[in-house]
């Protein structure tokens, strides 16, 4: 669901081949019956952004037929946690709301603790405040029926599904779910992969060979991005970004350090001020002094409860207010939604600074169609890139495996690597700052800046090297085992666990901390071996956090530490320690009652969480329809929409919901032989031949009321753009019957422009798209949109 | 005709040394005629390295050949001995040799488009970096945020934006990061939220 794994990860569906060749049953829900749809032993179709819907039915199957896995739920999550007396939901809305700054007041969600601070529980899961009860009142409400009438997917279907899925709710049954950016467009798509979790940890699916959650992510390194946090809250690490009220780092350490009061907690993010100053240390060197607080000050510190994503960039750049954009290897004049603001937006700017390896629609934005340059004061600068086989260093892949990529050749003419820009750039800027003087000079001057070769030139390795980080004194620690190690200043440090809180140590990523130490660069490791037998692969290439291949793997055995399903053991307690794959942590298991710590060891409380009192749009998932919808109504509750999404109010982010102009849902997609807005692709001849244009794809149905044949030239309109493209008419797309009336859906893909092949007409599919995104993460809703088709 | 050329590739040894013959237990003779007969000779030659593809987040891995007298790529594929893809591509990935210098289209220059102007100006490293760093200074300096509307020490700057890239490597990304929050940068997002 939420994935269409055989066209956009085509090489990740070689294994779901293979596990259906094992006996595995594939099910593919999908608005469009695709090519994973094809090989898939059931199919069924859902209206785009119903996902929650579909989903919340299960739990209630799940829960109504007694088919979770009990001693999972029972020791593993926070079913028996009981919530405090201002937890209330109505008609939609969560205790807690404030229609007036859109925002709800999460500690009306909080748990109830005891006098120690522990949460309260009620271990026979009967209380009705305990989260099990609450769960199940909550989601008696998706009956088959009701799901039906919002999905439009047959009553029949769903229950197969849901009986299909549930079974894996057993010791020996293993349920997988992969999803992309199916599930991540919409205004709610956190809630949608929150609601897939409590699924997976009812059935007892996560931490478990052939279990999990798993996000096929879009670009090559987007977790190797995300990781290394070039997003406006985090800093490396998953550390949170400084926030103006976190004046000194002891204020924001003692405000991300979370403290727990239960007892088998390994509370993992307790280490924050060890990965924080360590980082801190990473970027300034010397500089950075436990007087000065080792430069805490010199982070720029954003405004607290502001987002800063590119929703808000566009909508600020629109307004003017932002002078100078650095672009790196993205095309958002093809690839955000509302090409049309976009395009205004990047018109504001005095300058754009672009690195990529072939020009593309930002670059040239102010040749678009429709754009006079004349008119447009935009200085750019388009800097020549090397490809990823002309430079080296590493990439994350969707599994956290960070592998190692040589250079094969120089890159052509006077394109350089991003790391050699980017070195440029610094040193320039050091350069000038040291000269001129400046305001706030110091975060520029200070920045530790040796990560270049004997021919200054940027160094990956040196790099590499920094991330994973060093000694910086001679230490000696305990190592788990109670043993002294003995470590010398400039050591590498060979795990996380050795990270200090007092500067001794600098880290630039301590989720890398061992990826590269002094006994070699692991992500460039080749063996073969696998002996689990489970495909691990345990020393090819390296996987963060310590080589760890499954997270939260101990929730693979029982509390004693036997596996679920011992014919598939991921690992295994012997009586003294964890065998198998590097364990999420070395404690006994949680029989033993003194040392034995809970598998979830990223949650203060060690417990997975059913009920989850940090989304910023409630603690279980509710449906919501589209921000733009075709009903202008929810046949859920009173609340048409996610009451927690930003929305903007420019004049250029207009919506037309259940507007009888445009009456049909659309969706976008991507395409084998293009990626994303086909910067890169469309310059190829091998892939431009294979897909050359946009195209819509439409029901017979739908072709029928219209008037439109395969392969006529059509228009698709929204209220906010319109693009011309063929009309493909096929049964891969069907109507959908909707709280009682027939809605038709269509879907393009967003691979197409005007500069490749150039054409006075723009063919991105993102002129219809609104800028409006996710409540939690600020993602756009690229999908469940309204358009109308009209033929040319 | 695929496997056949790979485990060709693999004997001869461009692969990888490592790889026995007896594993594969093929006699050489005919599969060394049929390289002879697409006249690949100078895949024999070739310098091979490994690499990873550039497009979605499979992680598939490439062996990449460069002609040693000519030091260009002259090949790109799947990486036979990978456990994730073991030799497989997918349409874009087994088209990577496309984005190499083999592609006319790539950038090779500086290129620069003054306000108003309705073409590109070539122009060298050292003038648009200084340039670009002048602009960056500039713009911070005078739009530096010290304090917010509350009066806390904010040290931003946010008139400038900066967007990407989850397509360059980690080290790459580490480095940009620590640029972009030494500027004082806080409108600050890329691909891993569209």
């Amino acid at each position: 669901m939420g994935s269409n794994a055989a066209e956009n990860h085509p090489i990740s569906m070689k294994w779901v081949m293979k596990a259906k060749e094992n006996g595995a049953t594939i099910i593919s829900v999908d608005p469009r019956f695709t090519r994973t749809s094809a090989i898939a032993d059931f199919y069924t179709a859902l209206r785009s952004g119903t996902d929650i819907a579909f989903l919340g039915g299960m739990i209630n199957f799940i829960l109504e037929k007694n088919k979770y896995f009990k001693e999972y739920v029972e020791n593993y999550t926070n079913a028996s946690y009981l919530v405090g007396k201002k937890y209330g939901f109505k008609d939609g809305l969560f205790a807690g709301y404030d229609p007036k700054t859109r925002k709800y007041d999460m500690a009306a969600w909080a748990f109830e603790k005891d006098d120690k601070g522990v949460p309260k529980k009620d271990p026979t899961l009967q209380n009705p405040r305990c989260v099990f009860q609450l769960l199940k009142k909550h989601y008696s409400r998706y009956t088959p029926e009701k799901v039906s009438r919002i999905t439009g997917t047959p009553v029949e279907d769903l229950l197969k599904v849901y009986e299909l899925f549930s079974s894996t709710g057993v010791r020996d049954k293993a349920g997988s779910v992969l999803y992309a950016l199916g599930w991540t467009h919409h205004t709610y798509g956190s809630q949608i992969i929150r609601t897939s979790a409590i699924i997976q940890l009812l059935l007892g699916n996560i931490g478990i060979a052939g279990g999990g959650i798993n996000a096929l992510r879009g670009q090559p390194n987007v977790q190797g991005s995300t990781d290394g946090a070039l997003l406006f809250h985090l800093i490396p690490g998953y550390l949170k970004v400084p926030r103006a009220s976190q004046q000194t780092l002891e204020e924001y350490l003692k405000v991300y350090t979370p403290t727990t009061a239960e007892a088998q907690s390994v509370n993992w993010w307790s280490n924050t001020p060890k990965y924080t100053v360590s980082l801190l240390k990473s970027f300034f060197g010397d500089k950075a002094t436990k007087e000065n607080g080792f430069g805490y000050s010199w982070l720029p510190k954003a405004d607290d409860g502001q987002t800063y994503s590119w929703l808000d960039m566009c909508d600020v750049m629109y307004q003017g207010k932002i002078k100078g954009m650095f672009v790196w290897s993205q095309n958002p004049a093809g690839s955000h939604p509302n090409t049309n603001k976009t395009l205004k937006a990047l018109s504001n700017l005095d300058w754009l600074v672009h690195a990529n390896i072939f020009n593309n629609e930002t670059a040239s934005f102010w040749h678009s169609p429709g754009l006079d340059p004349k008119k447009i004061k935009t200085e750019v600068f388009l800097l020549p890139a090397a490809c990823s086989v002309e430079r080296e260093g590493s990439l994350t892949n969707s599994g956290r495996l960070v592998q190692w990529r040589y250079k094969a050749v120089d890159p052509p003419g006077d394109a350089i690597p991003d790391g050699e820009i980017i070195n440029r750039i610094v040193l320039k800027l050091k350069e000038l700052y040291q000269k001129e003087g400046g305001k706030c000079p110091e975060p520029i001057l200070n920045l530790k800046w040796d990560y270049v070769d004997d021919k200054g030139r940027f160094d990956p390795h040196k790099m590499a090297k920094e991330i994973n980080g060093y000694f910086l004194k001679d230490l000696t620690l305990k190592d788990p085992a109670g043993k002294d190690l003995a470590f010398k200043k400039g050591d590498l440090v060979p795990s996380f666990a050795y990270l200090q809180a007092d500067g001794s140590t600098s880290c630039g990523n301590w989720l890398f901390c061992a990826s590269y130490t002094n006994a070699g660069n692991m992500m460039a490791r080749r063996g073969k071996e696998d002996p689990t037998g489970l495909g691990l692969y345990p020393n090819w290439a390296w996987c963060w956090p310590v080589n760890r291949r499954v997270l939260y793997n101990r929730a693979s055995c029982d509390p004693s530490g036997q596996p679920w399903n011992p014919k598939r053991p991921l690992v295994k307690w012997d009586g003294s320690k964890w065998v198998g794959d590097v364990p999420d942590g070395p404690w006994p298991p949680m029989t033993d009652t003194e040392k034995g710590k809970l598998p979830f060891i990223m949650k203060p409380d060690g417990r997975a969480f059913l009920y989850g009192p940090g989304m910023v749009d409630g603690p279980f998932p509710e449906h919501y329809e589209p921000y733009e919808n075709p009903l202008g109504k929810n046949p859920m509750s009173a609340q048409v929409t996610n009451p927690a999404i930003k929305i903007f109010k420019s004049d250029m982010d207009k919506v037309a919901s259940a507007d009888p102009k445009y009456p049909i849902v659309c969706s976008t997609n991507t395409i084998t032989e293009h990626w994303c807005s086909g910067s890169m692709t469309r310059w190829q001849p091998w892939l431009l031949e294979a897909q050359p244009e946009l195209f819509v794809e439409m029901s017979p149905q739908l072709a029928g009321e219209i008037g439109v044949k395969n392969g006529d030239r059509v228009k698709v309109a929204s209220i906010r753009g319109e693009v011309e493209c063929v009309a493909m008419v096929t049964p891969r797309m069907r109507p959908f019957k909707v709280d009682g009336k027939v809605l038709h859906q269509v879907a393009l893909p967003f691979a197409f422009g005007w500069l490749m092949p150039k054409s006075d007409k723009n063919y991105s599919t993102n002129l219809l798209t609104p800028g409006v995104g996710d409540a939690n993460t600020m993602c756009p809703e690229y999908k469940g949109f309204m358009v109308n088709v009209t033929k040319v | 005709m695929d496997v056949t050329r790979r485990q060709f590739l693999a004997i001869s040894g461009v692969v990888g040394a490592g790889i026995a013959l007896s594993r594969l237990g093929l006699d050489l003779g005919p599969v060394k005629a049929y390289a002879d007969a697409l006249k690949i000779d100078k895949m024999k030659s070739a310098k091979n390295t490994t690499s990873v593809c550039s497009y979605c987040s499979v992680g598939c891995g490439l062996i990449v050949s460069t002609d040693t007298k000519e030091g260009k790529i002259i090949n790109i594929e799947g990486d036979p001995e990978h456990p994730t893809n073991e030799g497989s591509l997918c349409a874009k990935g087994a088209a990577l040799f496309q984005t190499t210098a083999a592609n006319p289209h790539r950038l090779t220059k500086v290129l620069y488009r003054a306000p108003h102007s309705d073409k590109w100006e070539e122009k060298s490293w050292d003038w648009a970096v200084t340039e670009i760093a002048k602009r960056a200074k500039a713009i911070r300096d005078a739009n530096f945020i010290e304090k917010n509307d509350k009066g806390q020490v904010v040290n931003r700057v946010e008139a400038i934006a900066h967007l990407g890239s989850s397509n360059i490597d980690n080290e790459e990304i580490w480095a940009l990061n620590a640029m972009v929050r030494a500027l004082g940068i806080v409108y600050l997002d890329h691909q891993a939220r569209i």
